[in-house]
């Protein structure tokens, strides 16, 4: 008779409270961290936010208590990032195309598909070490050797993977009976793919392109030996083959300097940096949520 | 009417649009094989530019850690170590924290909203870029944590993985900031594997009267352990190859010692610390380290590629 009543100290009962309560401190200190550095950032940083901020040049470090601005390194991550888009979002999104439209699941897909895995997870530092071979200290481009152009290039390494399987995964999702209609019509594969495909996953495809230029602006280690740093503006088309400033490299060199003044400059940029990041996912985030609710409906 | 139909019977597609559809395919399977180009790329650039320093140190080169470009004597034992040591004992920490969040995700402890608004978080934790983690290691971490590691040294000073002063940044501080990098990783690649375990499985668990966690311990982390493990192994990967937040809290220094609490070393962070400055034979020592760091992270990743192809169509 007992037995049908749920019995508190049974060994089994406590067993599993202890257990449930093991995890619930998991999860608690796997947030904490989270809670900590963002409230962090936007104290120490959000303190620091004035207009001068961002027209300034940022000063070299020494005794002057005046750090300056970050305008040249906002601009520069801007730069950077745009010249990554413009090599990686083309070739990651043909390769896509190819995998998910052309190939049959032979080996040179499983191959390509196995190799995008592999370069995911190419640690970032070692895309910078290639570009630097590769790129600066060769001076293959005219002759320049630290420049936003390298920097832009061994980012677009990092973004490619993540282009290339965000399309070839949208592309899956688009249901057959669509291509098959078009095809049906008359439609050349690359109408169909163009006219048909390609914008019905375009959503899917849009959101996993920009998590990852996202994650890219937020890179620093690829940039550390091919974009170097600047303390200057940046005036003209001529300064790509410079060395240039990005916000990640000057929280880096930054945060290393003795001078209390460039720390807080430091500061300042991880609280832009961070803001512009959490915002793009957290908005795609419900963008992404949102469409989904609609396409069930 | 007639004339139509002749029309339609001679619509055929022209020569140019035919033209165009091999062209549009072929491009993209140039582009496509760009991933295996690169790939390519990077192993023979970093193998050949690295020949000179392995000509001349072979293996030795993985086993001394002198580090001299005066004398130019190279040896990458402690930054090897250094990798090693700090992503191990990272992921050691990572994995019981990491599965036992995303247990409590998966459950249902508490409602849905909460789980998911958890679940979140900690995807958003993996957004954060890992230089502005090495900031706040620097000027939060490192003080906060002071009191505890002298703490540590004085009552467990004869383990040797204790045994210096605390000295400001060392590879335990690494290590912890690499538990908060891994932590996202390993929790929603676990969460995802524990979601796909099928619902019968639980329910069969429960009808034969077993209780919860005898549930999820004896089926469903059984049933889930190879996507968790292939999840662990690309944290690995990621542990190995991170740089920035580690260049910046490890101390960066080169003598070897056992000790957590003093400074040290990983490859990464000497090719972030060496490289912009390098010449002559220590650029090629650079090289040489960061082939061996590649083939670590590409071992560790095409196995657990392995790992993933192998077991995930078992249910």
């Amino acid at each position: 008779m007992n037995s049908l009543f749920y019995q508190k100290n049974s060994s089994r009962n406590i067993g599993d409270k202890v257990f449930t309560t093991l995890s619930l401190i998991c999860v608690v200190i796997a947030i904490l961290p989270l809670i900590f550095l963002v409230t962090y950032i936007l104290i120490k940083g959000g303190a620091q936010i004035t207009p001068e901020l961002f027209t300034l040049e940022p000063n070299p470090p020494g005794d002057d208590l005046d750090a300056g601005g970050i305008n040249p390194a906002l601009i520069g991550t801007l730069i950077i990032t745009t010249i990554a888009s413009i090599i990686a979002i083309p070739v990651g999104v043909g390769g896509g195309i190819y995998l998910a439209e052309y190939s049959k699941g032979g080996l040179f897909s499983r191959f390509i598909r196995f190799g995008v895995n592999v370069l995911a997870g190419v640690p970032s530092i070692i895309a910078g070490v290639f570009i630097y071979a590769l790129i600066v200290s060769t001076k293959i481009l005219f002759g320049s050797m630290y420049s936003g152009l390298a920097g832009g290039m061994a980012l677009s390494i990092l973004m490619l993977p993540s282009v290339i399987k965000t399309t070839d995964e949208g592309l899956k999702l688009v249901p057959n009976e669509l291509r098959y209609a078009s095809l049906g019509v008359g439609a050349s594969m690359y109408t169909t793919i163009l006219k048909i495909t390609l914008p019905s996953a375009f959503r899917s495809i849009a959101t996993g392109v920009v998590l990852g230029i996202a994650r890219a602006a937020g890179e620093t280690a690829p940039l550390i030996f091919t974009a170097l740093f600047s303390y200057y503006y940046i005036t003209g088309f001529g300064d790509l083959f410079y060395e240039m400033g990005s916000l990640a490299v000057l929280i880096y060199n930054f945060a290393l300097e003795p001078y209390d003044a460039q720390n807080q400059l430091a500061w300042a940029a991880s609280f832009i940096l961070v803001l512009s990041i959490l915002s793009v996912n957290i908005f795609s985030r419900i963008l992404a949520a949102l469409t989904e609710k609609t396409k069930r409906v | 009417m007639e004339e139509k139909l002749a029309l339609f019977k001679n619509r055929k597609r022209f020569g140019i649009e035919k033209n165009i559809d091999i062209i549009f395919k072929n491009t993209a399977l140039v582009l496509s094989s760009f991933v295996a180009i690169i790939l390519l790329g990077i192993v023979l650039v970093v193998f050949f530019q690295s020949f000179e320093s392995f000509s001349r140190y072979g293996l030795k080169f993985l086993v001394t850690s002198e580090w001299n470009p005066v004398k130019d004597e190279y040896g990458a034992f402690t930054a090897i170590y250094g990798t090693l040591i700090t992503s191990f004992l990272s992921l050691l920490i990572t994995i019981p924290l990491g599965v036992g969040t995303a247990i409590f995700i998966t459950e249902d402890f508490v409602p849905k909203v909460f789980r998911e608004i958890i679940g979140s978080f900690v995807e958003l934790l993996a957004a954060i870029p890992s230089v502005v983690l090495g900031l706040w290691a620097i000027f939060v971490m490192e003080p906060f944590f002071r009191t505890f590691f002298i703490f540590l040294h004085n009552f467990f000073g004869w383990v040797p993985l204790f045994s210096t002063e605390p000295t400001g940044r060392n590879s335990l501080l690494a290590i912890l900031i690499l538990v908060v990098m891994l932590l996202p990783i390993v929790t929603s690649i676990a969460r995802d594997s524990l979601n796909q375990v099928p619902k019968k499985l639980r329910n069969a668990s429960y009808g034969i009267g077993a209780s919860r966690w005898k549930t999820i311990f004896s089926v469903i982390l059984p049933a889930a352990l190879s996507g968790i493990m292939a999840g662990v192994l690309l944290a690995l990967g990621r542990a190995m190859g991170e740089t920035m937040a580690v260049t910046m809290i490890i101390g960066n220094s080169n003598a070897f010692s056992w000790s957590l609490l003093s400074p040290g070393y990983t490859i990464s962070s000497m090719l972030a610390n060496q490289f912009g400055e390098a010449d002559g034979s220590q650029v090629s020592s650079l090289f040489y380290a960061a082939f061996v760091l590649m083939i670590l992270s590409l071992v560790v990743n095409i196995f657990a590629q392995w790992l993933v192809k192998k077991f995930s169509l078992k249910y």
